[in-house]
């Protein structure tokens, strides 16, 4: 799909890095300049604007996190005046204070614009009907939704969540050929338009999906595609960021970030070092153009890793892949970083296992030991116990090459793993501090 | 012909923790159901529990209700004699028709000893079985 923004969009790499460290320059003399709370940041890690010489002196720059925001509660760490300001959202966040995001004019502009840069480069554009089921109000995603579509030119169906029986009756009136919410409501709607004797896939005019604001995989993707005869599209974003800010393009070859907007880092989530294109790690984000509420290398919290060459549809910009986990969960096991999410997805390509598991770290003289506890399926379960050793073994060997540590894997009764999501039951650290 | 010799037995996954044979038992037992011979094989943290019932569909039905990982297997069960040699004498049938023996586990039945057996041509050690002497139980007598 022809790019929205063509000059910038394919801008070769090397003018997009130069582009990239000019802005980041001014950002950071701006900050030191004017941000009581980035100065003393810096302070703190004797960094002064003037050490950022190239691009990669981005690393020296100290991190932000998620509780800076809460600390700053509401607007402590604001760059602008209220008067200035013309929108705040706020995320309520699952554990302790909400945080606040102020928006001036440009940010709301320069987020409308990374949104029309994604939309459009999955071909959406005048003509096109997006419902919008995203929630409308305090979270970003129903607005943020809504801005990137109009801007494209696409006529705007505002739903936001819920009643969804009406959602699918506009659907069919309106002929909507796009719909941005997250993947779960995306299924229940299926599921509903079912039982109300609508096919999604014949009875409506559903092309495209921008699906986020959750986790979901490869195997949701194409049971979504088939199902529901549309191109299913990952979006990304925060709050912090602005709210739903990226997406993929037709290729679903990860999501464009847009350079000129953000300076993505994936770094190691234990030591803060930055890793290499293709290394797993924590995704870590500057905003290099946004007023209100800067943000410098912040850290998400969400695994992923960084695909630096050009894409096959020709943007140039750095891709990111699909978010694999929070750091939150993160073990480290014989000094090694180890995420429940790195099991689950090894343990959904063998089929002779279930997809639920365990795992019990604990330390034996001192040596960290890892054991994963699965449940062999239905399917594979032998009465030859040399058959069910061929499957453990099979598991460890897997386990092994996808985590770089070993594993010990027990076979337990069907049943007796924990079902819900959740490191508490997931993970049993038995290794006494 | 040979079909009326293959057993039907049941094989159940366990962890190898206390108290899960009896748990097994304890189900067997209170849908009504009765175990002839039992053995369990155990390896690195699990075990296989193996079972011949008089109502095979029945017990698995139960054992999968209470979430059990529950499979059929064929064997058959050979009537041994009470001579000395009676288990070479088998062994050497089926080794001399390459015929091989996956595992095998005994029982007191009334009318003397029996052999399960499972073997990797069920057919082919029924007919070797019966063509040299042997006597079989009679899958009926189990099922
Ligand atoms: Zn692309």
């Amino acid at each position: 799909m022809p790019p929205w923004n063509p000059r910038t969009e394919e801008m070769p790499l090397g003018e997009l890095r130069r582009l990239q460290f000019k802005l980041l320059k001014s950002l950071v003399y701006r900050l030191y300049s004017f941000n009581e709370f980035y100065r003393l940041r810096m302070k703190e890690h004797q960094v002064h604007p003037d050490d950022i010489r190239m691009l990669e002196d981005a690393a020296k720059l100290p991190f932000m996190y998620k509780g800076d925001l809460r600390d700053g509660y509401p607007d402590r760490i604001f760059s602008a005046e209220q008067n200035e300001l013309v929108r705040y959202h706020v995320s309520s966040g699952t554990t302790g204070k909400p945080t606040v995001v102020g928006y001036t004019e440009r940010d709301i502009e320069n987020w409308s614009e990374s949104l029309a840069r994604g939309f459009s480069s999955c071909g959406l554009g005048r003509g096109d009907v997006m419902q919008v089921s995203y929630g409308y109000g305090l979270f970003t995603g129903g607005l943020g939704a809504h801005y990137g579509a109009e801007r494209v030119g696409a006529t705007v169906l505002p739903t936001s969540v819920g009643n969804t029986e009406r959602q699918i009756e506009l659907m069919q009136d309106l002929h909507v050929t796009a719909i941005a919410c997250t993947p779960s409501y995306l299924l229940h709607i299926g599921e509903v338009a079912e039982k109300m004797g609508v096919s999604i896939k014949n009875d409506t005019d559903l092309r495209m999906g921008f699906l986020g604001a959750e986790p979901w995989s490869e195997q949701m993707r194409t049971r979504i595609e088939d199902w529901l005869g549309i191109r299913a599209y990952d979006i990304y974003g925060t709050s912090e960021l602005s709210g739903p800010m990226f997406t993929e393009c037709t290729e679903q070859q990860g999501i464009h970030i847009w350079g000129d907007l953000a300076l993505v880092e994936i770094v190691d989530p234990a030591t803060g070092e930055v890793l290499a294109p293709g290394e797993q790690g924590e995704l870590t984000i500057t905003m290099l153009q946004k007023e209100a509420l800067p943000m410098v290398r912040y850290r998400i919290g969400d695994l992923t890793a960084v695909e630096e060459g050009g894409c096959a549809c020709g943007r140039t910009h750095p891709r990111i892949g699909r978010i694999r986990g929070r750091v939150d969960d993160m073990l480290i096991i014989r000094g090694i970083n180890v995420f429940p999410s790195q099991v689950e997805h090894a343990l959904l390509e063998i089929p002779q296992v279930g997809r639920h598991f365990q795992i019990v770290v604990d330390r034996k003289g001192a040596l960290d030991s890892m054991l994963v506890r699965v449940e062999v399926s239905e399917e594979a379960f032998s009465d030859k116990i040399t058959e069910l050793m061929v499957i453990k073994r099979a598991v460890e060997h897997r386990l092994r090459s996808s985590l770089n540590v070993s594993v010990d894997v027990e076979l337990v009764e069907p049943g007796t793993l924990p079902r819900f999501e959740g490191k508490s039951k997931k993970v049993v650290d038995r290794r006494s501090l | 012909m040979e079909k009326s010799y293959i057993v039907k037995q049941i094989s159940i996954f366990s962890e190898n923790r206390p108290g899960r044979l009896a748990a097994i038992a304890g189900a067997l037992r209170d849908a009504g159901i009765n175990i002839f011979a039992f053995s369990i094989a155990e390896a690195d943290g699990f075990g296989v529990v193996r079972a011949l019932v008089d109502q095979p569909d029945e017990a698995h039905r139960t054992l999968t209700d209470l979430g059990f990982r529950v499979s059929f297997t064929d064997v058959i069960g050979v009537k041994m004699r009470d001579e000395p040699g009676g288990l070479s004498d088998i062994a050497s049938i089926l080794g001399d028709a390459g015929i091989n023996i996956e595992y095998a586990y005994a029982y007191s039945g009334r009318d003397g000893a029996v052999l399960i057996l499972r073997v990797d041509q069920v057919e082919d050690a029924i007919r070797q079985i019966l063509g040299r002497g042997g006597e079989l139980l009679k899958a009926s007598l189990s099922g």
